[in-house]
């Protein structure tokens, strides 16, 4: 079998394991968020947060629960590492510095990742797993709920609720993220990833002297980070590690863990909005981006175009043996568009046009599948858009799920859509422009543009993932993107429930012979255009300076 | 509408309050009952997949090894040990910079481009290296029969495979050194490759640790 196959084949092998479960899981998740009952658990966790989960929020007291939880979690884990060098169980490790505590507290709690140190000589046993770890379930759980509340002001008529910030919450991990990971994380052992709290220890070697290895909660952790789309890695080399990713089956099984929830998330809105047909249209345009890339990145990885890769007489350099180039290939499409960020290889070298797709990935705003909710609420926003100017091309007002979408609603989408960009570039530009930032690219040209480029738009769009040359570890980088993260997580989720509230304000109208049939595939073809086009006009010229020049050029 | 101090204060409260308990169940509950479970179901794979050799624990099936001579006076890179089959190249590894009383090896990547200049030198002399330490008298190794692991760094600096071909490339010198019949030693890499997990998923490999470790027994017999 050539390698070409079996990457094609291990690509229709996910697919065909993600529609299988998408079914069950997405109907169970719709099930979760209109359920009225609580569990047990969930009623201590309540009476401990001393929270009534039956009252429905409107969409300001909604987003100050998110705002007033993430603010918590940021505060927390800064302090958390500011006080590592005097906590137990920290391996001896030095507290971590102010400015990196920042950026990585605004990392984890908005989901992004970022890591601008090495896990395994800087992070301890208690910072891992109760700081790093927790936000992954729990910015995670947050996204899911964000998402959720806009679907709810779509299936809502009049009221204006969105439904109960702590109740999505505590719901979204008791209910959906620890039972998922926990099997995953039983599953990854089985197959090699390691679980334990040894700490640092020596081990010998087949020659020469013994070697440290520095033990860990590596496996539950590994699950949630790909589960709750997060990507922060155990160790530097991420799932790129043998301790992480240890056999060619992690590899798949990881990428589908990545891509899960995003993809169920489509039946549940298809659910709670009474159509699960409505779901499949969402699902087709997702799927059609996802299947694009993945085939393009196959191709230009194949052929390995560039100097250096011509000279290996392949494109392996930062890619394990074990995956290959279509295992690779596909985990670097899946994590950049979703918000993961985690890494089975690294995209610094890849091909100039392989990087530039991963990067054009985050630049469409991560919605093909999208991280878990933010995908969701990120497309259907791309959604609210393409109706409108399928409104604009017939001079109908356009309505999307029976519910007209007028100029305030359209305005608050707009304003979604402005916010990353204008973070990306106008950061890229000042990092580019200013004397000192530059000095930590690793290479020069167009690659090392690139390098800053990819930095910012995996900030802003909470992704994660890097061209890992960028030494990030300096006062300038931890603040801007620290900043940058922030403000790409939460300002959009301003909008995101501002438009949420204005919609279940809004009584449905019936449908009619000239309403556009967004469960339709031409809806699918018209989202997907709309995606690409906004994207593209976006990012055309800054792409055009980095990836597109250094692979055109090799 | 106004919203008082007060009702801030209360509102961060209750953030603070979730964000303890929660922790609580996916910092601490969580992550020790996956432990209990990994060290009861499966303890090797848990602790690291250790493998041993002559009754000592000799690395990990799942992390690469350096199989260098001992470093020599005046020297600052070691040298290959040409009698055991070699892994491939880790110029992405790191040492420790912080925390420096331990000696940590940093996985990592080269990160280099696909057009920087100091990958290509890496490729190219990596690539004169595999063939002047793998030609034997009267069968010389043509640039061309390199495959590309063996000249390019790994994603995590530590892979523990190579590619059969690049192992095959290696035999007639490991047997050499060795003073071992080529056969034997090809029998040895045919039975250490590990094919596509379910004939499809991932790339046909060769565990270089495992592979050493049953030349070692082979040329102890």
């Amino acid at each position: 079998m050539s390698p070409v196959l079996s990457g094609v084949l291990q690509m229709l092998a996910l697919v065909a394991a993600l529609a299988l479960a998408h079914l069950p899981l997405g109907t169970w998740m719709a099930r979760v968020y209109s359920s009225r009952t609580h569990w047990r658990v969930e009623k201590w966790i309540y009476k401990g947060i001393g929270a009534d989960p039956d009252t429905a929020m409107r969409w300001p007291a909604y987003l100050r629960g998110v705002l007033a939880f993430s603010l918590a979690g940021v505060l927390f884990l800064y302090l958390l590492q500011r006080l590592q060098g005097i906590l137990p169980g920290s391996l001896g490790f030095v507290s971590i510095d102010p400015d990196q505590a920042f950026n990585t507290a605004a990392s984890f709690v908005s989901n992004t990742n970022w890591q601008s140190y090495y896990g395994e000589q800087a992070m301890g046993h208690v910072v891992q797993t109760a700081g790093l770890a927790v936000q992954n379930f729990v910015s995670a759980a947050v996204g899911i709920a964000v998402a959720v509340a806009l679907v709810r002001g779509f299936a809502g008529s009049r009221t204006g609720e969105l439904g109960n910030f702590w109740a999505d919450l505590v719901r979204g991990v008791v209910r959906v993220l620890v039972p998922l990971a926990a099997v995953g994380a039983v599953v990854l052992v089985a197959c090699g990833v390691v679980q334990n709290f040894s700490g640092i220890h020596e081990v010998g070697q087949f020659l020469g002297a013994p070697q440290q290895w520095n033990g860990g909660a590596v496996a539950s952790q590994e699950a949630i980070k790909e589960l709750g789309t997060n990507g922060g890695g155990y160790f530097n080399a991420n799932s790129a590690h043998p301790f992480e990713n240890p056999t060619p089956f992690t590899n798949l099984f990881e990428i589908f863990l990545i891509l899960l929830i995003p993809v169920s998330l489509t039946r549940t809105f298809g659910v709670m909005t009474g159509s699960v047909r409505q779901g499949y249209a969402i699902l087709g345009a997702m799927a059609t981006i996802w299947l694009s890339f993945t085939a393009l990145m196959m191709w230009t990885e194949f052929a390995h175009h560039g100097p250096a890769l011509q000279a290996a007489g392949g494109a392996m350099e930062g890619k394990e043996l074990r995956f290959g180039i279509g295992g690779s290939s596909l985990f670097a499409v899946s994590t950049t568009l979703t918000s993961t960020g985690a890494v089975d290889s690294f995209h610094s070298s890849f091909t100039g046009l392989g990087g530039g797709i991963t990067m054009l990935g985050m630049m469409l705003g991560e919605i093909a599948p999208g991280g878990v909710g933010s995908g969701l609420y990120g497309m259907l926003i791309m959604a609210v858009v393409a109706v409108f100017i399928a409104g604009l091309m017939v001079g109908r007002t356009p309505e999307y799920l029976g519910k007209k979408i007028g100029s305030r609603e359209i305005k608050y989408a707009a304003c979604y859509i402005l916010i990353t960009p204008a973070l990306v570039l106008t950061l890229t530009a000042a990092a580019v422009v200013l004397p000192t930032p530059g000095d930590s690219t690793t290479n020069s040209g167009a690659h090392g543009f690139s390098e800053i480029l990819y930095a910012y738009t995996s900030a802003s769009n909470n992704n994660g993932s890097a061209f890992a040359g960028l030494n990030a570890d300096t006062q300038w980088f931890n603040t801007t993107l620290g900043l940058a993260m922030l403000l790409g997580r939460f300002l959009p989720m301003v909008f995101v429930l501002a438009l949420a509230g204005s919609l279940a304000e809004q009584r449905p109208v019936p449908v009619t012979a000239g309403t556009l049939r967004t469960e339709k595939p031409l809806f699918t073809g018209l989202l997907v255009g709309a995606v690409l086009i906004i994207a593209g006009l976006t990012y055309f010229p800054a792409l055009a300076l980095g990836p597109l020049a250094e692979g055109l050029a090799s | 509408m106004k919203i008082s101090a007060t009702h801030t204060a209360r509102l961060l409260g209750a953030g603070l309050r979730a964000l303890l308990v929660l922790t609580v169940v996916t910092g601490i509950v969580y992550p020790l009952v996956i432990t209990g479970v990994a060290q009861g179901l499966f303890p090797g794979k848990a602790n690291g997949s250790r493998i041993e050799a002559d009754g000592e624990v000799v690395g990990s099936s799942l992390v690469g090894q350096a199989y260098d001579l001992p470093l020599g006076d005046g020297r600052e890179t070691p040298e290959p040990d040409l009698r055991w089959f070699q892994g491939r190249p880790q110029n992405g590894l790191g040492t420790n910079s912080v925390n420096t009383r331990y000696d940590l090896i940093l996985s990592g990547a080269t990160n280099r481009s696909a057009d920087n200049a100091e990958l290509v030198r890496w490729v190219e002399e990596a690539k004169a290296a595999v063939v002047r330490d793998n030609s034997v008298p009267g069968r010389p190794v043509r640039p061309s029969d390199v495959p590309p692991d063996a000249v390019t760094s790994s994603g995590s600096g530590l892979d523990p495979h190579i590619s059969p071909e690049y192992a095959g490339l290696q035999v007639r010198r490991v047997a050499e050194r060795n003073g071992l019949p080529v056969a034997r030693v090809q029998e040895l890499v045919d039975a250490h490759t590990t094919p596509r997990t379910l004939g499809f998923i991932g790339e046909p490999r060769v565990n270089v640790l495992e592979l050493n470790i049953a030349l070692r027994e082979l040329r102890q017999t």
